[in-house]
């Protein structure tokens, strides 16, 4: 082992404050330290040179850089590395600068005794290096699509235009979404059917689109561009071969059943049979068995058999699964509308009278025939934010679409019925689109009446049925107390049922209002957290039409965007199996939050390196630690942690940070950077999450001489790992159990999380641990010595 | 309709008004988006003089006259407003900060020293001390 030690200058940013010449003494001469240089800028192209040189002349295998941060020349180094013929991660790096020079600028002597610290446990973490290698994984062409609604369409068309396999999934027995159920849309009133319909006969005839109706994702798991889906396919109870050109649609089957229900895709306001076509304009167009009404289990009816020429009718059909496996994710489940009963005061559900917009939107569309299958009186009103801006039922959030849709139903119902008095009660009118202001005024023109303020009591009369109203015209001041034949609660947008679930199965982050959250509101708006997942339409908050279908070409754009890179690293700083040590108990299967480890054929854990995230939350919970994490093994850890407390004398006292390397420990780097001054009691070591500090590691740092340990994590809101917090909360509560059996105080463990936007929680936790630890009793080092878990 | 239009001023004075009730009753006046949910439910509406959303909006705008509105006097804390807010605000909380801030001007409309002896001695304590409080502004 040859190990080549570069203290970098920083022209004068460490020199001046910390003594290299000193530490230059110090590390010189010891174990397999072949070449101990200083240099103004070791950044500079000089300064690489005489690296890469050294490499050659002395025949280095491990390199430890005394610097910046390593977030700053980290890849500057490892690129000299490479140049030199030697593995990238047989480097470590001392932090210098950050955390010596500029945080201790006024303590020049604790800045360079921190420094030899921080030095030694580079030089013993880097004696454990080993050689890493970036794998690259090939970027297929398959896209799955969740959700077939107008979102998921737009995507999936735009998709396999460009040249990707697509998979579409929908739950429901035809595609269209909420949007088929629309009888015209605002503000242009164009009918919304006749604008999908094209699009969903070109999903169902496009050769690159795989379409599934009836779906539903039984289990999906994967992450980083490489995903498995297992996709249930409900039974329909009709023949799968029997398509549109064998069907002759002669509907003797839909005569002939003997059982009727509310039609789903009419909202209600009209029947179907138990066998029936989803929608008139449904893609497939094929019929389905509603089983929960159909009696042909019960009662052994074959009605619709009987009569039916093809004999298409197969009662007897099981959920069948398939699999996938695909390189992106688009989710668009879109949403639900509220539902009104949550609200008992609008009576919704309990009156006759009271129906909500999608009801209206088919009541509306069959205004015009001869017989409507429902009337809608003289006097009609709309109730605004229903379940919108609404804390009681803990919506706090503006639907964006209900003025309009109300404006659009109240327009569409004042031209087919002119004598209709109409009013709109609202508490804030949103207009915003474009062409809605407009749209407005064209409505208000026409005699529609809108009313600012939100009525608050309903009663029905027994008798005629009418719905009285009271509300305050906040406007004029006065309580209005009038008679409706129709109330139509506008009620707002819900995230669809399915999306929690869905959120659960990719670990997508859920907005306060319950939507799916983007990676960026401003930047990523339809990117997420989670590498080749993106999100189009109402899934991530209620939005109209256009922005749905802008948004569904967006994540469309950004699947092509890349995929298009045709392969990807995978950074090898992630968890592997010492298969010597691995008992094969199994314990670690249920702890990955990812999935990632599976069982092999000897029966032992392996990880699969496309999941693993490299957050070390595995290492804690195998008690052979036979799990290890590449980058942050344990043996780099204790090596690190012994050589990083060694230098504490008699009488002083230590506390050591384990910082995670999003949060934590840039904090401690931007601290230093305001050159903010804290104490210098400390030391702290880089881990990828809070997570990977074990409780081993803990108790193994108690018994090298720290008498604090801080583990510090980014807040659990936004934490590139979300459950590090639970984890790391697990693994404290057994390190303090294993002080406390020793009889040591269990409040020198200390969890907390920092962000750059409070610099100053750092710095003071920090001085108050270092007053705590003055005040702290010295620990008896025979107890020490029994906490160390290599001992054992 | 025989009251004239009158222009109010924004003053100190009544952004001062506005910070007291929002200490009295602990409630952001400044939240309520003027639904009227309160007043269209409110079971008294018909007896007052203006409307519970007309208080909270008076109050914003500084307005002290709200002081000699009867309405918080008929408010009878039934929280038919407080359940209902979309905003969450507790409208019945406004309405006692209103009547604390009368209450702690201290101005008795019936002084108990100078009633005859033989009627006090008669009158049932709590007829008493409801008098003093509810006769007060």
């Amino acid at each position: 082992m040859k190990i080549g030690v570069y203290l970098c200058q920083c022209g004068g940013n460490i020199s001046n404050t910390v003594d290299l010449e000193a530490i230059q003494k110090h590390i010189e001469g010891g174990d397999e330290i072949a070449v101990v240089r200083q240099e103004s800028h070791l950044c500079s192209g000089a300064g690489q040179k005489a690296i890469i040189e050294d490499i050659g002349a002395f025949g280095l295998d491990r390199v430890v850089i005394a610097s910046c941060s390593p977030q700053f020349h980290e890849k500057t180094f490892r690129g000299a590395l490479s140049r030199a013929g030697l593995n990238p991660y047989m480097l470590e790096i001392a932090n210098f600068r950050e955390h010596c020079s500029w945080a201790h600028k006024d303590n020049p002597e604790a800045a360079t005794i921190k420094a030899t610290d921080l030095l030694d446990a580079s030089v013993g973490k880097v004696r454990h290096n080993v050689p890493l290698e970036e794998k690259m994984m090939k970027l297929g062409d398959d896209v799955l699509v969740i959700g077939g609604g107008i979102a998921g369409i737009q995507t999936a068309l735009d998709l396999a235009d460009s040249g990707k396999n697509v998979t579409l999934v929908e739950k429901q027995p035809t595609i269209g979404g909420n949007m088929t159920i629309l009888t015209k849309t605002f503000p242009t009133e164009d009918c919304a059917s006749c604008i999908l319909s094209p699009k969903m006969a070109e999903v169902q005839g496009h050769k690159r689109i795989n379409l599934i109706v009836d779906g539903e994702i039984e289990s999906i798991k994967g992450h980083r561009l490489h995903f498995e889906a297992k996709i249930k396919h409900k039974p329909r109870y009709i023949s799968p071969e029997i398509n549109m050109d064998e069907c002759i649609g002669c509907a003797q089957c839909e005569e002939a059943c003997p059982v009727s229900a509310p039609n789903h895709w009419e909202q209600g306001v009209v029947k179907r049979k138990a066998i029936f076509i989803p929608a008139p304009h449904a893609i497939p167009y094929k019929y389905i068995i509603d089983k929960e009404i159909c009696l042909h289990d019960s009662e052994g009816c074959t009605a619709c058999f009987d009569v039916c020429p093809q004999k298409a009718m197969v009662f007897d059909q099981e959920p069948e699964y398939s699999n996938v496996a695909v390189d992106a994710v688009v989710v668009a489940t879109g949403y639900d509308i509220f539902d009104a009963r949550e609200k008992p005061v609008f009576g919704y559900g309990e009156f006759e009278n009271v129906v909500n917009g999608l009801e209206m939107e088919r009541i509306v569309d069959h205004i015009n025939e001869k017989n409507p299958p429902r009337d809608v009186g003289k006097r009609v009103a709309f109730i605004q934010c229903v379940g919108s801006r609404d804390e009681q039922v803990g919506r706090e959030y503006c639907s964006r679409v209900c003025c309009m849709y109300s404006t659009k139903l109240a327009s569409l119902l004042k031209q087919a019925r002119p004598e209709t008095d109409i009013y709109i009660f609202y508490t804030d009118l949103r207009a915003f689109g474009k062409g809605f202001e407009e749209y407005y005024k064209r409505a208000q023109k026409m005699g529609i009446k809108f009313i600012r303020g939100k009525p608050a009591e309903f009663k029905e009369d027994p008798k005629t049925k009418m719905v009285t109203v009271l509300v305050e015209d906040t406007l004029s001041r006065d309580i209005i107390e009038a008679e409706f034949d129709l109330v139509v609660l506008a009620a707002g947008l819900t995230p669809s049922k399915s999306t929690e679930k869905i959120a659960e199965q990719l670990k997508l982050a859920v907005s306060d209002d319950g939507f799916l959250k983007e990676a960026h509101p401003k930047y990523r708006p339809v990117d997420t957290l989670v590498e080749g997942v993106f999100l189009a339409g109402t899934v991530q908050g209620p939005k109209d039409i256009p922005d749905t279908v802008a948004q569904g070409s967006a994540a469309a754009g950004r699947v092509i965007a890349t995929l298009a890179k045709g392969e990807f690293a995978v950074d090898p700083m992630l968890a592997f199996v010492h298969d010597d040590k691995c008992t094969a108990c199994g314990e670690c299967y249920e702890v990955c939050p990812v999935n990632a480890i599976a069982e092999n054929s000897d029966g032992k854990a392996e990880i699969k390196e496309t999941l693993c995230v490299g957050c070390g939350a595995c290492l804690g919970a195998c008690s052979e630690e036979a799990i290890d994490l590449n980058g942050f093994t344990n043996i780099q850890l204790y090596s690190a942690v012994e050589a990083a407390l060694a230098g504490k004398k008699p009488g002083e006292k230590r506390a050591l940070v384990f910082g995670d390397s999003n949060c934590t420990y840039r904090v401690a780097d931007a601290a230093g950077v305001r050159k903010m001054k804290y104490a210098n009691d400390n030391r702290v070591l880089m881990v990828p999450s809070s997570c990977r500090v074990t409780p081993n590691l803990v108790a193994f740092a108690f018994a090298k001489g720290a008498d604090i340990v801080l583990i510090g994590d980014c807040p659990e809101k936004g934490n590139k790992f979300e459950w590090a917090h639970d984890f790391a909360k697990k693994y404290i509560e057994q390190a303090k159990q294993i002080l406390a059996d020793k009889g040591i105080e269990t409040d020198r463990i200390i969890f907390d999380d920092f962000t750059a936007s409070n610099l100053p929680k750092f710095v003071n936790t920090l001085n108050s641990i270092s007053e705590q630890m003055k005040k702290l009793p010295n620990i008896d080092p025979g107890k020490r010595a029994e906490l160390n878990p290599l001992e054992k | 309709m025989d009251d004239r239009i009158k222009k109010i001023k924004l003053t100190d004075r009544g952004v001062e008004f506005l910070r007291q009730v929002e200490e009295i009753s602990g409630e952001a006046i400044t939240v309520c988006e003027q639904c009227g949910t309160c007043s269209g439910g409110c079971p008294f509406v018909e007896e007052m003089d203006i409307t519970p959303s007309q208080i909270m909006r008076k109050v914003m705008l500084g307005q002290e006259e709200v002081l000699h509105s009867r309405t918080m006097w008929i408010c009878a804390s039934c929280f038919t407003c407080t359940v209902r807010c979309p905003r969450k605000l507790d409208v019945s909380k406004v309405a006692e900060a209103l009547r604390q801030i009368r209450l702690r001007e201290a101005i008795d409309a019936i002084d108990i020293s100078k009633l005859p002896k033989e009627e006090v001695d008669r009158m049932p304590t709590i007829a008493l001390v409801s008098a003093c409080r509810k006769l007060t502004g």
